[in-house]
C-alpha cells in the first residue's frame, strides 16, 4: 500500500456502515468505487476528509424532493400505496393532519376495503386529525369508495384528497390490477390527477424494496416515498438504489406512531444518520 | 438444483484450470459470489461474513471428482450449511396436554403478528382446543377491533377489556380461561420497536403475568440488515421460543431468517404466507435454503 492508497480496513469499515443500512452490495461497491477515485486527487486522508468525500457521493444518487408545489390544484389527489403493514394509513392519519393544520379542508377516503378493521383504524384518525372521511364497508368495491370520496370533494370544495388503500404485495396481479382501476377512476376526474402518488417504504426492508418500487411504478406512477418506522435502528439505505434506479424523491419520513411523527425529508440529515450509532 | 448458482460458480472457477482441488486461490472469487448472493438475499453483513468462512474451510483441499463441477459441490456444501443452520427438521409448537397452552405473540409494528394470532387459533381450533384469544394491543387505532373481526371468522372469542392496560388485559386474561374452561390461550400484542425501553418493559411485564407456553416473535421476511438488532433485543427481553416468519408469499428472500437463526439461536416455527386465514404453514428449512439461493 503506497500513499495514494486509502487502507483497506477504512474501506471494509465503509462498506460494512453502507451495507448494514440496506443499501445493497452493489450499490455500496459503486459508491466505493466512485470514492476510490476520488480519492486520487486528494492529499487529505483523513477520516472526516474521507466521510465528507462519501457524503458526497451519497448525496449524488438521492433525488431532491421539491415538497412545496405552488399551484395548487383543487381537489388535491394524494393516493397512497404499499405493501402489507408498512405505515400507509397511519402515515395518512399523520397527512391529514398536517393538511389541516395547514388551513386546508382534508379528507380521506377509506379504499381499503379488503383488511379487517381498516376503515375503523382510518376512522379514528381521521377523527384525531379532525377531517372528513368517506366511510366504507369490508368487500365493497375499493373504486367506488375513490369515486365517492373525490366526487365529495369536488361537491363540497375540498382542498385535500387523500387515498388509503389496502396493502399489496407486488408479485400479487390481481391486486395490482386492482390499483390499476382506482388511477382510471381517478382519471375521469381530471387528467393530472393523481397529483402524487406516495409509495409508503418500511425502513426496516431490505433489498426487496427496491423491487417493490419498480413493480408499484409500473401500475401507477410513483411521485414520491415515504420511508416509515425511522424511529427503530434501521437506516433505511434501500432507497439510494430507488433513487438510482427510478428518480422518485423521498418526501417524508415517519418516526412514531403519533400523529405527529412525520418529517419533510432531509438530505442532510438522512445521510448523516447513516453514519451515527443509535 | 440451484443451477442458476452452480453455474454462477463455475464461470467464477472457469478461471483456474486443470486442478483438482479446491484451493484457497481458486475459490475466493467463487466465495465472493456467494457472499453477494447472501446480501442480495438481505442476510447480515457479518451473518455473511461467518457463512463464508464456515463454507470455505468446508471448501478447502476437497477433490473435484469427475462426476460433478466445482460449482456443484461447493453448491451442496452452501446449501447443506443453510439447512443445519435453518435448523434441521422442522420442529413446532408445544401443546399443553394438561394445563392450559399460553401463547404470547411479539414483534415489530407491523410484522403480521395479529393476523399470525387469528391463523394459529384456526389451527388449533380445528385441532380440537378450546382456543381463547386475548387483545392486549390497547394502541394501535382498531388493534381490538380487527383480531375481533378476525377471531369471528375463524370462529374463535376474542377477550377484550376497555381499560387501557395491557398487563390488566393479561392477568384478566388468565382469570376469564379459568372460569370458562378454555385450554389454549393466544396473545395478540402491540408492535413494538426494540429501542422502546417502555413498550419492552411492558411486554417484559406480560409475559411474568401470564408464563406463556410459548412465546412467538414475528418477522416479515422482508425484513433487511436491522433483523439481527431487532431479534437480538426482543430476545434479550422476552426469551421467545420461536420464530414466525411472515409474508412469504412475497418475492423477498429471507435471508433475513438466517440472521436471526444465527444471532439468537431459536428455531423458526411457522411460516406465514398469505392475508388468508388458512395461509399458514409449519417451516421447512430446505424450502427456505431454496429460495435463498434462487431455487
Ligand atoms: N415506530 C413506528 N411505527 C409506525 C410508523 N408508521 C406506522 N407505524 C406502525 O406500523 C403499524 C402498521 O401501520 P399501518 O398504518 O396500519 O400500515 P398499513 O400500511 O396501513 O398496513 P395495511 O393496511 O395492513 O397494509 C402500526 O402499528 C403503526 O402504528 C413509524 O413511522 N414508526
Ligand atoms: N401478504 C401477506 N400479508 C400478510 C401476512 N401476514 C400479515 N399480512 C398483512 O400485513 C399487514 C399487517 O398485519 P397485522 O397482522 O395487522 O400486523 P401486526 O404485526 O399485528 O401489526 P401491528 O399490530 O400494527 O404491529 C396486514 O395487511 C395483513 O393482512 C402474510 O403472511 N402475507
Ligand atoms: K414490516
Ligand atoms: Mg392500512
Ligand atoms: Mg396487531
Amino acid at each position: 500500500t503506497g500513499k495514494a492508497q486509502i487502507d483497506d480496513n477504512t474501506l471494509d469499515q465503509i462498506e460494512e456502515i453502507l451495507i448494514t443500512s440496506d443499501i445493497g452490495a452493489e450499490t455500496a461497491e459503486m459508491i466505493i468505487d466512485n470514492l476510490r477515485k476520488a480519492l486520487k486527487s486528494e492529499k487529505d486522508r483523513s477520516v472526516e476528509n474521507v466521510l465528507r468525500l462519501i457524503k458526497i457521493e451519497l448525496s449524488k444518487i438521492l433525488i431532491d424532493s421539491n415538497n412545496k408545489s405552488q399551484s395548487f390544484i383543487k381537489p388535491y389527489i394524494i393516493v397512497v400505496v404499499g405493501v402489507n403493514g408498512v405505515g400507509k394509513t397511519t402515515s395518512i392519519g399523520k397527512l391529514a393532519y398536517n393538511y389541516k393544520n395547514l388551513g386546508y379542508k382534508v379528507i380521506v377516503g377509506a379504499a381499503d376495503t379488503f383488511r379487517a378493521a381498516a376503515n375503523e383504524q382510518l376512522e379514528i384518525w381521521a377523527k384525531l386529525a379532525g377531517v372528513e372521511i368517506i366511510n366504507s364497508n369490508k368487500g365493497a368495491d375499493p373504486s367506488s369508495v375513490v369515486f365517492e370520496t373525490i366526487k365529495r370533494a369536488v361537491d363540497e370544495n375540498y382542498d385535500i384528497v387523500l387515498i388509503d388503500t389496502a396493502g399489496r404485495l407486488h408479485n400479487k396481479t390481481n391486486l395490482m390490477n386492482e390499483l390499476s382501476k382506482i388511477k382510471k377512476v381517478i382519471k375521469k376526474f381530471s387528467d393530472s390527477a393523481p397529483h402524487e402518488t406516495l409509495l409508503v417504504v418500511d425502513g426496516t426492508t431490505g433489498q426487496n424494496a427496491l423491487i417493490q418500487a419498480i413493480e408499484f411504478s409500473k401500475v401507477i406512477e410513483l411521485t414520491g416515498l415515504i420511508i416509515t418506522k425511522l424511529d427503530g435502528t434501521a437506516k433505511g439505505g434501500m432507497v439510494f438504489q430507488i433513487s438510482k434506479k427510478l428518480k422518485i424523491p423521498i418526501k417524508y419520513i415517519g418516526v412514531g406512531e403519533g400523529i405527529e411523527d412525520l418529517q419533510e425529508f432531509d438530505k442532510e440529515t438522512f445521510i448523516s444518520a447513516l453514519f451515527e450509532l443509535k | 438444483m440451484f443451477e442458476e448458482l452452480s453455474l454462477k460458480i463455475d464461470a467464477a472457477l472457469k478461471k483456474i484450470t486443470g486442478q483438482g482441488r479446491l484451493t484457497e486461490a481458486n475459490i475466493s472469487d467463487t466465495l465472493r459470489e456467494i457472499r453477494r448472493i447472501l446480501l442480495d438475499a438481505d442476510v447480515n453483513y457479518k451473518v455473511a461474513k461467518d457463512f463464508i468462512d464456515k463454507v470455505k474451510e468446508k471448501a478447502l483441499g476437497k477433490e473435484v471428482i469427475a462426476s460433478i463441477t466445482p460449482g456443484q459441490l461447493i453448491t451442496k456444501i452452501i446449501y447443506d450449511e443453510l439447512v443445519e443452520l435453518l435448523g434441521g427438521g422442522h420442529s413446532e409448537i408445544f401443546l399443553n396436554p394438561t394445563g392450559a397452552t399460553i401463547i404470547l405473540v411479539v414483534g415489530l409494528q407491523g410484522s403480521g403478528k395479529t393476523t399470525f394470532s387469528a391463523k394459529l387459533a384456526k389451527r388449533l381450533k380445528e385441532r380440537k382446543r378450546k382456543v381463547l384469544l386475548v387483545a392486549a394491543d390497547i394502541y394501535r387505532p382498531a388493534a381490538i377491533e380487527q383480531l375481533k373481526i378476525l377471531g369471528q371468522q375463524v370462529d374463535v372469542p376474542v377477550f377484550s377489556l376497555e381499560q387501557k392496560d395491557a398487563r390488566l388485559v393479561a392477568s384478566e386474561s388468565l382469570k376469564y380461561v379459568k372460569e370458562k374452561g378454555f385450554d389454549t390461550l393466544i396473545i395478540d400484542t402491540a408492535g413494538r420497536l426494540h429501542v422502546d425501553e417502555e413498550m419492552m418493559k411492558e411486554v417484559a411485564d406480560i409475559k411474568e403475568i401470564v408464563k406463556p407456553t410459548e412465546t412467538l416473535f414475528v418477522v416479515d421476511s422482508m425484513t433487511g440488515q436491522d433483523a439481527v438488532n431487532s431479534a437480538k433485543a426482543f430476545n434479550e427481553t422476552v426469551n421467545f421460543d420461536g420464530i414466525v416468519l411472515s409474508k412469504l408469499d412475497g418475492d423477498a428472500r429471507g435471508g433475513a431468517a438466517i440472521s436471526i437463526r444465527s444471532v439468537v439461536g431459536k428455531p423458526i416455527k411457522f411460516v406465514s404466507n398469505g392475508e388468508k386465514l388458512e395461509n399458514l404453514d409449519v417451516f421447512y428449512p430446505d424450502r427456505l435454503a431454496s429460495r435463498i439461493l434462487g431455487k
